[in-house]
Parts: structure tokens; sequence; C-alpha cells
């Protein structure tokens, strides 16, 4: 655990007494202090490409009246420092009087150990494993043109300080391995890419030589691809696969449910709760408490102890994920979503591991009940557009379905669809729930936060597939 | 204040003294500080504020062909000295690469005129508050606006890059922003558009009335959207989108994607890539220039680059070692390009609208559908059915493909071309896309 002061002019009395005084009108607020250690290393292109390794120390500020933040934060870590940002804070909300809402829950549990992964593994070890990765896939496929694999890790220590001295610390590991292979036949290239990760040493993660299985699976992507035809367009039946594709659900779905878009009443949901907004048998859940996953965390960036959410049951919109400002604005208490990229930036609520739960049916089945539609199992990015709803993500791995049976993998298509109708689509749930395998990283005003998703195959009856074929 | 050049130089030569005496042969260091303050407002009240105030430095270390980089926030020299330990013992356990190497020592930047990048005048937050009541006032004036975002922010950077090689420069920048979000509701739909300004000067910004005015009427535009039938019509993009296709071209163009085999404009150069009458330039040295620079990343002087020239692909986006991979010396791109544009076409924007009797307008694009591998191109889109020169009807929930080899030959420009991002393209028009809808 970081000591954050004890390289500068402050004593935990003075920032105590700073925080405790700048506070004092305000409905909340607090100091959050970060020290992150990171490391990236890269091979490509035949070589190590880049070992980087960064240091980051820093605080925010944050006081808030009614509805109006006030941030300030700065990677100076001293008296003056804190006092300028304390000065920053009051000019701000000058003539405001509020009650401090002090009350946080506590919690017992931790989701991942304290521990540093990069210094866990020797630089060595993990040169020898990108190195094997690049050897294994050229040997393996002459059409192997580029292979990249890199190793990413964190630790990340912070402490909360808030008004009277209460003080909340974690710290944070974050590993992530992945590869990407280029294939190129008979003039024609596609990549391939796979990763793994979450919050635990990179060992937990390569035990029984499993780089080997990262590396057949990103082979598998780009081979499929190269023969994969053009995308039909148009609208059509898509039973998505299990796992990673549940990010429809995170875009569609999970961004519209975030507290501080519907407070604003600029999300597409923001009256519909308790109201029916999935087909029966569709229940969606955000979990910041599952045993080391990416988005999991011990507290949020607020110190509220995360927990599982229901959002959606059995069709029923249930609850929005809040951090605690929009909670009070709301009426409602904080669901452990506040989150942040790091010091330099104000706290958003977010999503943490965003899951549709297991139904009844098979793949099969949904197949099966298809004559004419895609097959998709792996995506890349979604983006969603608040406020009208609709949102698309690109397919890397897709099918064509006809008459029922899964047929010629297609080229990277684009799919649409509209957010608070999308789920009503929804005529067959799975009962083959997957987690992702720990590589998410969700966007929002330009912050970044690691997450996760989960879903069982889906089949939704209606979406628009933006191929190239009409 | 942010930090001055006498603080930045003192860090960047600790380090670079420090690395040498460690026993680095080359050795390139980074150093800067930005300050920036923002205030947002919300349905005509404050919403926040927010002061940023970040030290950063980032440095290499060669030992002979090995490197390595370490980047920290912390300057204090105590921690300085840990890191640069760690980042040299870690140069020496790195593999050889023959391509690693500081830039030639000729391609330097050694002369520098000014561009008038930095404005020295600060807006109080009061002020800034004052620009934002105006802008929402305007913004809320039409009952079907049920709510208007605005924010209000100024950026001030200072920077000094270094190397052992004697190279040691550095400048201040200064960025001014002011921007709108509005969404605006009827009885069937609910829909947000934008606008911003964003100067190096302060006094260059729009007024905050037509600021707020234009983001309302834009978004007024868009209620009702209809979703359309999957065809194959030409699309016009609008000049907030024509620049992505310019991005993306820049990205293909980069060096490392071309010593990588990862582009799709591999082995293309001195070959037609876009009909005959584009021709693509990116200008380092515009006056207020947003993307303007004088050295690029690695302090190579940057100079102005026709890249595409009669539709004919000229040159590369190159830096130090992928241009050695490519047996090319760097031309001050490590980092990308400077200010992209795409010259004018020889029609007008109401001409380009008339060309074609059924014309789908874009003005914004969703999702990251771009291939720069094969150049496949699929997004969602939202916009506008044009048809004989006239707006019909807001789109919206379809979807536009193409390839971008097949994209490029069927370009036609409007000359409406206009400097206000990094990267602009006039308004473009590109026949025979796929547009996918019910």
């Amino acid at each position: 655990m970081s000591n954050f002061f004890d390289k500068s002019d402050l004593t935990r009395k003075d920032v105590d007494k700073i925080v405790s005084e700048t506070l004092k009108n305000c409905d909340d607020g607090e100091l959050y202090f970060e020290d992150s250690k990171s490391e990236s290393i890269l091979l490509d292109d035949n070589k190590i490409k880049s070992s980087n390794y960064s240091s980051d120390l820093g605080f925010g500020f944050r006081a808030i009246s009614n509805e109006v933040v006030a941030y300030s934060h700065s990677n100076e870590i001293s008296k003056d420092a804190l006092n300028n940002s304390a000065k920053n804070l009051q000019s701000t909300l000058k003539s405001i009087k509020g009650t401090y809402n002090h009350e946080i829950p506590k919690t017992n549990n931790k989701f991942y150990d304290d521990i540093n992964p990069i210094e866990q593994k020797s630089l060595d070890a993990k040169l020898d494993v990108l190195n094997k990765v690049n050897d294994y896939l050229r040997k393996k496929d002459s059409t192997v043109k580029q292979v990249t694999a890199s190793f990413s890790g964190e630790q990340k220590s912070i402490e909360i300080i808030r008004s009277g001295g209460e003080a909340l610390t974690d710290v944070r590991p974050l590993i992530r391995f992945n590869v990407s292979v280029m294939l190129e036949k008979n003039g024609r290239k596609e990549t391939g890419v796979y990763g793994i990760g979450g919050r635990q040493s990179y060992d937990e993660y390569l035990k029984n030589d499993n780089w080997k299985n990262v590396c057949e699976e990103a082979l598998r992507i780009a081979s499929v691809n190269l023969d994969s035809k053009p995308a039909p367009a148009g609208e059509m039946k898509v039973v998505l696969g299990p796992g990673w594709p549940a990010i429809l659900i995170h875009e569609a779905i999970g961004h519209g449910l975030e507290g501080d878009f519907n407070r604003k009443k600029t999300s597409a949901f923001h009256d519909l709760m308790g109201e029916k907004v999935a087909s029966d048998g569709v229940t969606i859940v955000d979990d910041g408490t599952i045993d080391k996953r990416r988005g999991s965390l011990t507290i949020d960036d607020e110190g509220t102890p995360t927990e599982r959410t229901v959002l959606i049951e059995n069709g029923i919109l249930k609850n929005f994920m809040q951090d605690r400002l929009n909670a009070r604005l709301m009426n409602t208490r904080s669901t452990g979503s506040g989150r942040r990229e790091n010091y330099k930036h104000i706290v958003l609520p977010r999503m943490r591991n965003t899951m549709m739960l297991s139904g009844k049916q098979t793949q099969d089945e949904m197949i099966k009940s298809v004559d004419k539609g895609i097959f998709a199992v792996s995506f890349g990015g979604g983006q969603v557009d608040i406020t009208s709803g609709k949102f698309v993500f690109n397919c890397t791995e897709a099918y064509e379905i006809n008459n029922g049976k899964i047929g010629s993998p297609i080229k990277g298509a684009t799919l649409i669809g509209d957010g608070p109708s999308i789920l009503k689509e929804v005529s067959m749930v799975g009962n083959d729930m997957m987690m992702d395998p720990g590589i998410g990283t969700c966007g929002k005003a330009g912050q970044g936060v690691p997450v996760g998703v989960a879903q069982p195959s889906i089949l939704i009856n209606k979406m628009t597939v933006g191929g190239t074929k009409l | 204040m942010i930090k001055d050049q006498e603080y930045l130089k003192s860090k960047a030569s600790y380090c670079l003294d420090l690395a040498k005496k460690l026993g680095a042969t080359d050795v390139s260091v980074t150093v800067g500080n930005s300050i920036s303050e923002t205030v947002n407002f919300r349905n005509k009240v404050l919403d926040e504020s927010n002061r940023s105030d970040s030290l950063a430095m980032g440095i290499e270390t060669y030992i002979g062909k090995k490197k390595s980089s370490i980047s920290s926030s912390n300057l204090l020299d105590e921690n300085l000295k840990i890191l640069i330990e760690k980042c040299i013992e870690t140069t020496k356990i790195t593999p050889e690469d023959e391509y690693n190497s500081l830039p030639d020592k000729d391609l330097l930047a050694k002369n520098i005129k000014d561009l008038n990048l930095y404005d020295q005048s600060h807006i109080e937050n009061d002020k800034k508050i004052d620009y934002l009541k105006e802008l929402e006032e305007a913004a809320s004036d039409n009952k079907k606006i049920i709510n208007t975002e605005s924010s209000f922010t100024q950026d001030k950077s200072n920077f000094i890059s270094a190397n052992s090689d004697g190279f040691c420069n550095g400048y201040k920048t200064s960025t001014f922003t002011a921007s709108c979000v509005t969404v605006a509701k009827d009885e069937s739909s609910m829909e947000r558009d934008y606008e911003f300004t964003s100067k190096r000067h302060l006094n260059d910004l729009m007024s905050p009335s037509d600021l707020g005015k234009t983001a309302a009427e834009q978004t007024l535009k868009k209620l009702s959207p209809k979703k359309i039938g999957s065809d194959k019509i030409s699309i016009i993009f609008d000049k907030r989108i024509s620049k992505s296709f310019l991005s993306s071209f820049a990205g293909a163009i980069s060096s490392s994607s071309i010593a990588r085999g990862t582009s799709f404009l591999k082995d293309k150069i001195n070959q037609q890539i876009f009909s005959n009458t584009i021709n693509i330039v990116d200008k380092p040295d515009l006056i207020k220039g947003m993307g303007s620079k004088y050295f690029d990343s690695e302090g190579v002087k940057s100079e102005t680059l026709s890249l595409v020239t009669e539709g004919i692909l000229k040159n590369y986006l190159v830096d130090t070692y992928y241009g050695k991979k490519l047996n090319l010396k760097s031309n001050g791109r490590s980092g990308g390009s400077t200010n992209l544009y795409l010259e004018n076409g020889k029609v007008s924007y109401e001409e380009l609208l008339k060309s074609s009797p059924k014309i789908l307008y874009v003005t914004e694009t969703i999702g990251h559908g771009t291939n720069l591998v094969t150049g496949d191109y699929s997004v969602g889109a939202t916009g506008f059915l044009v048809e004989e020169g006239e707006f019909k009807y807001p789109v919206n929930e379809i979807t536009i493909a193409g390839n971008f080899n097949d994209m490029f030959k069927r370009i036609t420009l409007a000359n409406d071309l206009e400097f206000k991002y990094t990267v602009n393209a006039p308004t473009m028009m590109i026949d025979g896309m796929t547009v996918a809808g019910k």
C-alpha cells in the first residue's frame, strides 16, 4: 500500500483538516489519491518492439453542492498544491450551502489480492513467452505474415479521504495478454485477435502453456475471415453466440441504464422504470463482485462497496446503475457504480460486469429456427447514441444462416439496432451463459475503464445487418 | 501558471545526464506541463468546474541498438532517479533491434518561425459562465429543446523535447474550445446533436449565440426520423464526416502500417488510388493551425508534404524507425499528420446536392467499422434524404458500407473547405455505396 504523503510536506492531520474545511458546506465530495504502476511489452514484426514502464501519482479533489460538481486535480503532492485545489473548489461553490452526506457502507469482502503483477513475473520470462508466441504462429502456418503479442499489467493503489478523516483504500491488480495475427493468402489479408486477462497474476492465465490456446484462437478467427464473403445487407434474424457478444447488451441497454443519463432525462430509458423493456425470460445484472474478473471492484472510486445490481428482471426494468451524486439527486442509493479512469477524471456511473443470465433453449434450436439470417460469434467494438437509443457493433466473426444451417463466414459487417426495443425482439435465450475472456474497456466521456460482459446464446428476431450484398 | 521553459529544460537535462551516466549511449526525453480549466453548464445553470494541472515526462534510453522507455507524472528528482535506473536495467535485457536509433542529426529542426500558436489571454471562470449563459439562452429558444449541455475549456501547454545529440526545443500552445449539445423531443422521437468551436486564440471563437443556435437547429432538424430501404445510392458526407476518411487514409499510409504490411495501401506508392481530381496535402506551418507543428515528436523538422497529387499516392507519413526499415528518410511525421486536408473540388455545395435525384446526406456515423488492413468500411449512420437538391426528411438506424479501394475512386468534392479541425475536407460525395435499412 502506498503512503501518499511520506515524500511530501503534508501530514495526515493537514490533509484531514483541508478536506474537512473545504467540504463543510458541501453535499458530498472527497480527496482521491492514486498511485499506479503499469507496464506494456510488445512484440511486433518479429521483434520486441517496445517495453514501457510508467508510474503515475496524483490526487483529485472533488466538492459537490446540489447538482454542481467542482473538481481539481494535480500530480504535485504538496501542501501548496492541495491548498490551491481547495481554493479552486471554493471559488466555484462560493455562494452555495449544502449538508455533507457522510454515510458510506462498509465491506469486508475483497474480490482480488493486493498483488503487483508486474513484479511477479520477470521481464525475461515475459519476453520468452512473447518470442514463443511469434515462433509458434509463424511455424504453424505459412500464411502468417504478421504477429503482434503483448503483455500489459498494472497495479493501482487508491485512497479516498472523506470529510472527518475517514479513509478507504484499495489495491487493484489488472493484466491482459493479447495476440493478433495477420494472414495473407492469394493477395487477401485478414487479421484475428484474441486476448485474456483479469485481476490476477500473469501466471494464473498462462499456466499449462495457455498462451498456445490464445494463439490458436487468434489464428482460427483470421483463417475463418480469409474465406469470408461479402455480408448481406438488410433486416434479418440474428443469432448471437455466448460470451463476448454481450457487448450488445453493454451498448444497447447498459449505457442507457446509467444514472446520469436518466437523471438528466437524456436516456431513452428514463421514463421506463418498472415497465416491460424486454421479452419474458430476459434478466440482466451488473455485477462488481465476481472474483478476479476484469470489471470487478472491491469498492468503487467513491468508496462504496460494489454489488450485484439487477437491472432487468424477467423483462421488467428494475434499477439504474448509480454513483453517489446521481443517487442522491434521484432519491435512491449508490449501487457502487461510481468509477473514474484515474485521478484526472470525475466520477461517473459506469458498468462493471454486465451479464444476461441463462435461459432454457439451446443454440442448436436457435440456428434451426432461422431460414435466413446471420450467426455472430465475435465482435470488435460497439457504440451507442444514448438519446436516440441507436447502437452499432462490428462483427469480427460471423456466418450466414440458410434454412436452419450455418453457412459461409461473412466479412465484418456492422449490426445496427434500437436499444429500447431490441430486447423485446429476443425470442430465445440459451442455457449456455459464458463470461468474456477479460478484455473489455468501456469508453464514456473520454474515460476508459475495464469492464466485463457475459451472456448465453440468444436469438434476435430482427436487426439490420450492414453488409454490401443487397 | 504553466511551468516555464527553464523548469522543463532543467528536468530534461537532469534526465539526459543521469541516463548517460548510468550507461545509456543515446537518450531522448520529453517533459511537458498542461493546465486545463473547464466550466460545464446544463439547462442554463452551472454543472461542473474542472481544473487539471498535469506534469508528464517520458524518456527513451538506448544502449547501442537496445531500447526501452518509461514515463511518469512524478517529477521529483528522487523518483526520476529510481525510474531511470529501472529503465537502464530493462534496456540491458531488451533484445537488439537494428532500426532503433535517434533521428539523423541533419534532419533535426533548427530555425523556427512563429506560427502564433499561443494566446496568453486568460479567461476567468466567471467570463466562461457569461459565455455559456448566452449560448444556452440561444440554444433553448425552441420549446422542443428539452436539454442543453455546454462547455468552455481553456488549455495551455508547454513542453521540451530533448535528446543526447544536442536537440533541445519546445514551445507553448493554447486551445480555447466551446461546445454545445442539445436534445430535442417530439411525440415520436428524441434526438441529440451538437456544435463546437475550437481555436488557438480566444478572440477567434464563434459567438456564443451563433454556436447555441446552430446546435439547436441541427438537433431540431433530426426529429421524427425514418428508416429507409436497403439500396445502392449516392451518399454525401457532411464536413464533420468527410474528414474521417482522410484520417483513415493517414492511418493507412503511416510508415508503421506500410512497413508492417497491415495496410490496404501497401505497395501503392506512385499509383492511382483516388480519381485524378483529388489532391491531399499535409501542411505543418499554418498560422494559428490546430495541427501546426514546428517539429515532430522526435524533433525532426516537418515541412509541407503532398501526399496525393492528381489521385496518385506520392508520400507516406514517415518516422525514423519505420523509415529506416523502409529505406526512407523521416519526413517529420512521427506522431502522424499535422494540418491534413483535401483540396477543394470544382462544384459548389448546392451543385453537389443536386448532382443526383436521390441522395443520402450523412451527418453522423457510429461504430468502429473501419478496417485498414482490408479497406472494408461499415458503420451506422444518421442523416437526411435529399431529393432534387432539397432536404426531405431525417433518416436513422441504417448502415452504410463499402471498400476504400473502390470508394476513394468515386469521390466528388465541393469547394467549401475550411480549417476547423486538424484534419479537414470539403463536403464529399461518394457513388455506389450500399445502404442497409429496412
